[in-house]
């Protein structure tokens, strides 16, 4: 069966590379996804707030697409859609009190329980797909690509939902070690990136970052790997301004994770529009004959 | 034979208790609420509308006795209820952005920028809910915020502006004014522009017809007339590819 397939709003614009990527991606590994017809905008923040149920509207209401579109899995790409989906999920699963009043006021949809299970495409590929499965697929390995690869929060936090172990996660490495590509561990891998503070204490964030960036090069990284648009965001769009504020900042070449497992694939450069990355991120691919210059 | 008579037969007007702006009156059961409200003594000035179903002036939000649920539906085309409460909301103030189109560009950000209250949706479906037209105005403002004009352009299509989506919204989102402007980008920079349109417009502006519709102005009345009638007629069977012969007084 087709699984449900949710994009969220940020994977249609400034994002786009990670999506495309992933879905030519998915048809060379025979994975048959299906977008959802009718969704809105997860929210992208959880609210943490205990009575705040109306922001949990928006992430159940697309649970309760998919489960009439007939899905058991609703699979993300978004490191933030997949935290807020599989937050609100766990909610409606074990919170009954919160359950009832959230399915009483969305009294024009059926009543949801939690049945769809929320699924990041790193997760499913490690549990559905699995990665000796993958290796198979591998047809040009990550030479050359010393990638850090970077959870940044939403994938690991909190417990509930985490794809891994929060403290000591394995997961993305493993996928990076699949691709051909030299993992590089490092201490920041799973640091917050700043996320919103860009827009009240930009300063900070840019701090923060930066703090990232310089210890995955200090630990022999020349790429990063992520999965997070904000993250995206914060450490690759605004290395420039990193670069204003401190001295013998490097260059890092940021990816999406999509977009290496696309190139692993074989699949070429057009499919994965590099042109929304950091120049740095094809010249890199292209100095390790990994895509035609 | 029947034989004509000065009465009238008897028909039996069924009546029933509404309540306008909470007041209450026994109306006849068939009429609109439109028309209730007139036979208990309203007149419309504003408000009113094309009385066919198409304008959007006539929104009227309703709830019935035991029912918590919120009901709307046009004026003119709703027929009353028993005990319905009532009133006619035929205005709703909802902000429209000031832009000249001809600086737009047809892009998502565009519409965000001038419209940022679009990101207060909380999906809570309100708007849709409330809808006389059955517009899902949740699903356009969703497309709107991943950049989907073209799919918002078309779920709104049937939006005749009421401003009901706007007076039920959490998020104070002037939801109709967004799916307007939404729409004329759809129009002018995403639908595919008709090259026969074109083509028909480069024709007029090199001055094909003109040396034709200056002989018809020289024309005397009777000439004209003439020209008219013995033109040649499309017969009735013809098929989408009939051409005339001759485009004498066509």
């Amino acid at each position: 069966m087709k699984i449900a397939y949710y994009p969220g709003c940020t994977l249609k614009t400034k994002a786009r590379n990670l999506e495309k990527a992933a879905l030519a991606s998915f048809k060379v590994l025979g994975i048959e996804v299906e977008e959802l017809p009718r969704w809105n905008c997860c929210g992208a923040v959880y609210s943490l707030a205990d009575d705040d149920l109306i922001h949990i509207v928006a992430p159940v209401r697309d649970l309760v697409r998919a489960q009439q579109q007939g899905a058991e899995t609703v699979l993300t790409l978004c490191a933030m859609c997949y935290n807020t989906l599989a937050r609100a999920n766990d909610l409606m699963k074990n919170d009954e009190e919160k359950r009832d009043t959230i399915n009483r006021f969305m009294d024009e949809e059926p009543d949801y329980f939690g049945e769809v299970k929320v699924v990041h495409l790193l997760d499913y590929i490690r549990d559905d797909y699995g990665f000796e499965k993958l290796a198979e697929k591998v047809v040009k390995p990550l030479k050359g690509i010393k990638v850090a690869p970077y959870y940044g929060c939403t994938l690991l936090r909190p417990r509930e939902v985490a794809l891994d172990k929060p403290d000591q996660p394995e997961l993305f490495q493993k996928l990076m070690e699949t691709l051909g590509a030299e993992v590089i561990e490092f201490p920041s891998a799973t640091t917050c990136c700043g996320t919103y503070q860009v827009l009240g204490n930009p300063e900070a964030a840019l701090d923060v970052s930066h703090g990232i960036i310089t210890d995955a090069v200090d630990h022999g990284a020349n790429a990063m790997a992520l999965a997070c648009p904000l993250c995206d965001y914060n450490l690759g769009k605004r290395q420039d301004q990193m670069k204003s504020k401190f001295e013998n900042m490097p260059e890092m070449p940021i990816y999406y994770v999509s977009q290496l497992l696309a190139i692993a694939l074989g699949i070429g450069a057009e499919e994965c529009d590099f042109d929304l990355n950091r120049e740095s991120s094809l010249k890199l691919l292209q100095a390790n004959n990994l895509i035609s210059a | 034979m029947s034989t004509v008579t000065d009465e009238k037969p008897a028909v039996e007007i069924k009546m029933i208790p509404v309540y306008i702006m909470g007041k209450k009156y026994e109306v006849p059961a068939e009429l609109t609420i439109m028309k209730a409200i007139e036979y208990a003594g309203y007149k419309y000035i504003r408000g009113c509308g094309c009385r066919g179903g198409i304008c959007g002036a006539c929104a009227t939000v309703y709830r019935k006795p035991g029912d918590y649920k919120i009901y709307t539906g046009l004026a003119c085309q709703t027929v009353v209820e028993p005990n319905m409460y009532l009133t006619q909301l035929p205005f709703y103030p909802a902000i429209r952005a000031t832009y000249d189109f001809s600086e737009l560009h047809g892009e998502a950000e565009e519409v965000h920028a001038l419209y940022p209250e679009v990101f207060r949706c909380v999906a809570c479906n309100a708007c849709t809910k409330v809808c006389p037209m059955d517009v899902e105005v949740m699903d356009y403002i969703a497309a709107i915020k991943r950049g989907d004009l073209k799919a918002a352009a078309e779920i709104s299509f049937d939006c005749i502006q009421c401003g009901l989506c706007a007076s039920r919204c959490m998020g104070e989102l002037p939801q109709y004014h967004i799916a307007q402007l939404v729409r004329r980008i759809n129009g002018a920079y995403l639908t595919p522009k008709a090259e026969h349109l074109q083509t028909m417009v480069a024709n007029i502006e090199a001055g094909r017809y003109v040396k034709v519709l200056q002989e018809l102005k020289a024309m005397d009345v009777e000439t004209l007339k003439k020209t008219y009638t013995e033109r040649e007629l499309e017969p009735a069977t013809a098929g989408d590819d009939w051409t005339p012969q001759s485009n004498k007084g066509l």
